[in-house]
């Protein structure tokens, strides 16, 4: 009698604990001066994928926080944004944007995953995050599929430099479900007027005497559209000599074209072009349209930043460089001929 | 007023064995993992790890009193903390597990390295801990960030460049972020992890890879240390990614201009 009753109430426990599952994300939406990062749009319909409720989280500084809600407002997808405006969060620093985050996620936490995209800032702040509430946290991931009735989540993510593709579950004995999304494997959520949702602000968490300091941050300043999300890139390696052939060679094309500059490792690390600018495993990972390789032999390192691009062009003297093996379009030939060549041909 | 004396340096550096960057990896026919059976190094922002906490010795001289290695993995990784001992570090401590034990995770690391600092502090504590940024096989880059987590220290990842103020106990570190570089002062004890700008690590001379036979090399398990290594996430299968197919080659400029036009791609500005 009294096991049949145990029973019962054990069924009853789990019957609750499962319809309690449905899922509850909390987006980072970062933004750089009021304006929200495309990326954070596509964590956003990363997060919509899960099939429940979505909600936006805003961290930063007076100046910057009201105009991300006013973006953060028209993004579709979003049913609630919270936001936390400090002083101290201006620079971001893991060391005083976690606390916050473990006081939001930690006790009886509506939310049931936290996601955002794989940025340097947010690939920083939420693995600290994760420890500090005893949960893994799944990196760069490129779908996910989410079982409300057995609460697992499960991802795949390219492992081994996008050599190979991991499928991993995420158990329901994980609370919360961290991760961090590829932004180039999900559509950006799209912005539309008149979708206002309901924003709540909550009360910072003040670290008193913060172990580290942010001093000062150096942009590289560009014209041309960002490397992570234009819908062209025209990329240069090792053979493009040094930083001035670089510039001279590259520059003019991808203006012609509209397109963002990237470049190899050793293109970087011959200082012919920033590190910003680097495309592969270390570096960002792309997937224009039209991706453009100038002198790049295509290491594996390089292809795994690259090789989601719809049509890749490659121009190498060498006939037997492994780039040809995933090009659409191969030309075998001297690039500082080819691509004077090709800017005459284009503008006409 | 006498000064008090400056308290020296331990630092301490986790290496990584892992499949060589420049071998070209099989998923195995079971979908279960990849085939293992290839050369094996030690994962090349680790490599950056252990050189910058050489170079830190060398140009802050006495002030860094001990170089430390860690690794967790199967009996072979005490190949990998040989390298960082030839490469100038001065003992290992190998936390073994079997060979057959799946990978453990950045979370299931960090804990284990969190023990290890603990345990150190009773022989001396630890300042700093320098980690990849990134282990180039399961390229989560976690576990730099989850220890500092744990610890509550400060951390400043992908570090590009690291200059130790002994004096004040102050780490400057200009870190690569997306678009630029930043900037930031942590107090120590601090975490580091590197990025590949940060130096070029060195090659072991022989005489150093000799000497690095006689430096100790302290086993534990994850039971000495009180931590379990069984991964949470359940990996269900691993597979090859989708083959792109190439599409041959031109022979000319005017094809390949052809080409882009087929696709739609024109110039935007004239």
């Amino acid at each position: 009698m009294l096991r049949v009753a145990s029973l019962n109430f054990r069924t009853s426990l789990l019957r609750t604990y499962a319809t309690a599952a449905s899922p509850h994300a909390l987006v980072f939406l970062e933004h750089r001066g009021g304006s929200l990062d495309s990326g954070s749009l596509s964590a956003v319909t990363a997060a919509s994928q899960l099939g429940g409720q979505v909600t936006g989280l805003i961290v930063g500084n007076e100046s910057e926080v009201p105009a991300a809600i006013e973006a953060a407002k028209k993004v579709k997808g979003l049913n609630a944004i919270v936001h936390c405006t400090s002083p101290q969060y201006t620079a971001s620093l893991p060391e005083t944007v976690s606390p916050l985050f473990e006081k939001i996620l930690s006790g009886s936490t509506q939310y049931s995953h936290v996601v955002s995209a794989h940025s340097s800032s947010a690939r920083s702040i939420l693995p600290r995050v994760a420890a500090r509430l005893d949960v893994p946290a799944v990196s760069d991931i490129t779908s996910l599929e989410h079982d409300a009735s057995a609460s697992t989540t499960t991802f795949t993510r390219p492992i081994y430099a996008g050599n190979a593709i991991a499928t991993v579950r995420s158990p329901s004995s994980v609370p919360i479900k961290f991760f961090t999304i590829r932004s180039t494997a999900f559509s950006a959520a799209l912005c539309e007027e008149g979708t206002s949702v309901e924003a709540t602000s909550i009360d910072p968490t003040e670290v008193a005497d913060p172990p580290s300091e942010h001093v000062k941050t150096s942009l590289t300043k560009s014209d041309r559209p960002e490397l992570g999300v234009a819908t062209r890139v025209v990329s240069g390696g090792r053979a493009l000599k040094n930083a001035e052939t670089f510039e001279s060679t590259l520059y003019p094309l991808a203006d012609l074209l509209g397109a963002a500059v990237g470049a190899s490792r050793a293109a970087v690390d011959a200082g012919y072009a920033d590190n910003s600018l680097q495309v592969g495993q270390t570096g960002k990972i792309v997937a224009p349209e039209l991706y453009m390789a100038l002198g790049i032999s295509g290491a594996i390192q390089h292809l795994a930043g690259m090789k989601d691009s719809k049509l890749i062009v490659a121009v190498n003297k060498d006939p037997d460089a492994p780039i040809f093996q995933v090009a659409d379009v191969g030309l075998v030939g001297d690039l500082y001929q080819v691509v004077p060549e090709m800017i005459e041909k284009l503008k006409q | 007023m006498r000064p008090s004396a400056v308290r020296l340096l331990n630092i301490l550096v986790p290496v990584k064995r892992a499949v060589d960057y420049a071998v070209k990896i099989r998923v195995n026919p079971q979908q279960t993992g990849i085939d293992l059976n290839v050369k094996h190094s030690m994962n090349p922002f680790d490599e950056i790890a252990v050189e910058e906490a050489v170079r830190l010795r060398e140009r802050m001289k006495d002030a860094v009193k001990s170089i430390k290695v860690v690794t967790i993995g199967p009996a072979k990784s005490a190949e990998t903390l040989r390298t960082a001992l030839a490469m100038g570090a001065d003992g290992g401590i190998h936390v073994e597990i079997p060979e057959s034990a799946p990978a453990p995770e950045p979370l299931g690391v960090a804990k284990t390295l969190r023990a290890i600092v603990e345990r150190e502090k009773e022989k001396a504590n630890v300042d700093i801990v320098i980690l990849g940024k990134q282990a180039i096989d399961d390229d989560m880059g976690q576990t730099g960030q989850m220890l500092a987590g744990l610890l509550n220290w400060p951390q400043a990842t992908y570090a590009s460049k690291v200059v130790i103020d002994e004096a004040n106990r102050v780490a400057h570190v200009t870190r690569e972020i997306d678009g630029g570089a930043e900037e930031v002062k942590c107090k120590l004890p601090v975490i580091i992890t590197t990025d590949l700008r940060l130096n070029e690590p060195r090659y072991a001379s022989l005489p150093n890879i000799m000497k690095a036979k006689k430096k100790p090399i302290e086993k534990l398990s994850p039971s000495d240390l009180g931590v379990d290594l069984t991964p949470i996430l359940e990996t269900l299968k691993v597979t090859e990614p989708p083959k792109r197919v190439g599409g041959g080659k031109v022979e000319n400029v005017d094809e390949l201009i052809t080409k882009l036009k087929e696709a739609g791609i024109e110039a935007v500005k004239s």
